[in-house]
């Protein structure tokens, strides 16, 4: 379980969340969905403790991550994978060395399992055969998808998507949220998705939450979500850019 | 001022704590081994090729210079002495270690930079690996190794080059100018270069891997953090010849070495 309480961040004079309250039960998933540059992929890192909260608390299965030291958090994080915006492969490692990564590192497996881990891996996100490509000669789907891999390669109990589908075409974009599902369900994992993809968010979530003015605005089961009146959940939900804001 | 005095006071204390956990990191032998050899070739072997460019050169107009004053003295034979000495206790590890911040700092800088700004950084923490492990560590082992090595590799190729100046190319006596360089020159001298070398390997990589690791702004913060790397380790590198000469010196003399 994932809670964060009163979470507050800013950088430099800017504000970028402010007591942000959220809870994500084990086994659930969960879209964060929020305006581009509302915070959402700062709460993401929060909830991995990439970045320490000015004030408030992120709690991981009961246990407080805002005040560890990078090493503490080492432990922490070995629940986690996460899958990053631009993939955020090593570019100077093949696509076999970037999925085999995690596992060299923990130094528990022999070089057999490696290889069969990493291979079940690239299968599992459609990628097989692609074990010897450098990340440059892939497209942006193959790089989220060699991403995933290596997320999923230590078998997490989380696996955390910052924007996973942006800069893709509809096609690479619905099989990326086809894979976010097979692994939900294949690994029985914890999902966290940061999007704001409104048709990515009704197919991966069975929660929706809306980050809005720095602040958790509304959350509910996609049903209720999409079928809320509210104005702001409307409004960004039919995509209606506020009058005020069009500048000619 | 105020503002440029607090950012300096705040990146020296950084720099401060990056050595200590990297000094740490290095004591609990988390590094991969693999990454240490080829860092080890990456900024010693590759660098051989500048470093033995710039201490023959050095060595020659040196020897040249030298000569060129003591002729007016009768000293002749003097100046192999003068060459081993500088070449050994200074301008060995000083040029050596100028070139390497160059060659090398600006690389680590540069590769650390664009992997924090292609949060690759971000994601070596998420698969539980601490950066200074991976990162830090190896380079800066590799630099403590290699910079010695190369600076042996400087004083050599710079007195060996100053021979060849000042007996084949100047007419000095050969034979006493052997001497009196073996005369002059003593192990003190070789040893202080070589403390030296294993301070500036510290310096260039740690300066090159802050630099790296605090990259912001994209491109430009990578161009801006290579650049820095490279003025920051050169100067830093001056600056503590200055007082290592000192110290060194002082120590040897209480030594009695």
């Amino acid at each position: 379980m994932i809670e964060t309480r009163a979470l507050k961040k800013s950088f430099g004079p800017q504000l970028i969340l402010d007591g942000v309250d959220l809870r994500i039960e084990t086994g659930e998933s969960v879209v964060i969905i929020g305006r581009s540059g509302g915070g959402k992929s700062v709460l993401l890192k929060h909830l991995i403790g990439l970045l320490q909260p000015d004030s408030g608390d992120v709690l991981v299965d009961g246990e407080n991550i805002s005040r560890m030291t990078e090493r503490q958090l080492l432990r922490v994080r070995e629940k986690f994978g996460m899958v990053f915006q631009g993939a955020a492969l090593f570019d100077s490692m093949t696509v076999a060395e970037n999925v085999a990564f995690p596992l060299e590192r923990k130094g528990k497996y022999t070089a057999g399992e490696i290889c069969t881990r990493v291979a079940k891996a690239l299968e599992v996100v459609d990628l097989p055969g692609t074990e010897k490509k450098k990340p440059a000669e892939l497209s942006g789907g193959m790089r989220k998808r060699v991403g995933l891999a290596r997320a999923i390669v230590y078998e997490p109990q989380i696996i955390l998507y910052d924007e996973p589908t942006t800069g893709l075409d509809p096609i690479v974009s619905d099989s990326i949220d086809k894979l976010i599902i097979r692994v939900r369900d294949h690994f029985n994992v914890t999902t966290v998705v940061v999007t704001h993809d409104m048709r990515s968010a009704r197919r991966v979530g069975n929660h929706v939450m809306l980050l809005h003015e720095k602040k958790m605005y509304a959350h509910g089961t996609p049903e209720e979500f999409f079928g809320s009146q509210d104005p702001v959940v409307r409004q960004f939900v039919d995509g209606v850019a506020d009058p005020q804001e069009i500048l000619f | 001022m105020r503002t440029w005095i607090g950012e300096w006071l705040i990146g020296l204390g950084r720099i401060a704590l990056l050595s200590r956990d990297a000094i740490a990191s290095c004591l609990t032998f988390k590094f991969s081994r693999r990454d240490l050899i080829y860092q080890v070739y990456f900024i010693g072997v590759k660098s051989q090729s500048v470093v033995l460019v710039t201490g023959a050169f050095t060595g020659m107009v040196l020897a040249a210079q030298t000569y060129f004053q003591f002729h007016k003295v009768k000293m002749d034979t003097a100046t192999l002495a003068v060459v081993s000495v500088s070449m050994c206790s200074e301008l060995g590890p000083v040029l050596t270690a100028l070139m390497v911040a160059g060659r090398v700092g600006a690389a680590i800088a540069a590769e650390l930079g664009t992997m924090r700004v292609t949060e690759q950084i971000d994601a070596l923490r998420t698969l539980a690996t601490h950066p200074i492990d991976y990162l830090v560590v190896p380079r800066l082992i590799a630099a403590n190794i290699a910079l010695p090595l190369l600076t042996i590799e400087s004083m050599s190729i710079g007195i060996i080059a100053s021979y060849f100046v000042g007996v084949g190319l100047l007419g000095i006596d050969p034979a006493y100018a052997w001497y009196n360089m073996l005369k002059y020159s003593h192990n003190s001298d070789v040893m202080i270069g070589l403390i030296k070398s294993v301070v500036y390997g510290g310096i260039i990589a740690l300066i090159g891997c802050y630099k790296g690791l605090s990259c912001v702004n994209g491109a430009e913060g990578v161009g801006r953090a290579t650049t820095e790397a490279v003025v920051y380790a050169s100067i830093t590198i001056l600056v503590t010849n200055f007082f290592l000469t000192l110290t060194l010196e002082q120590i040897c003399v209480i030594l009695g070495i």
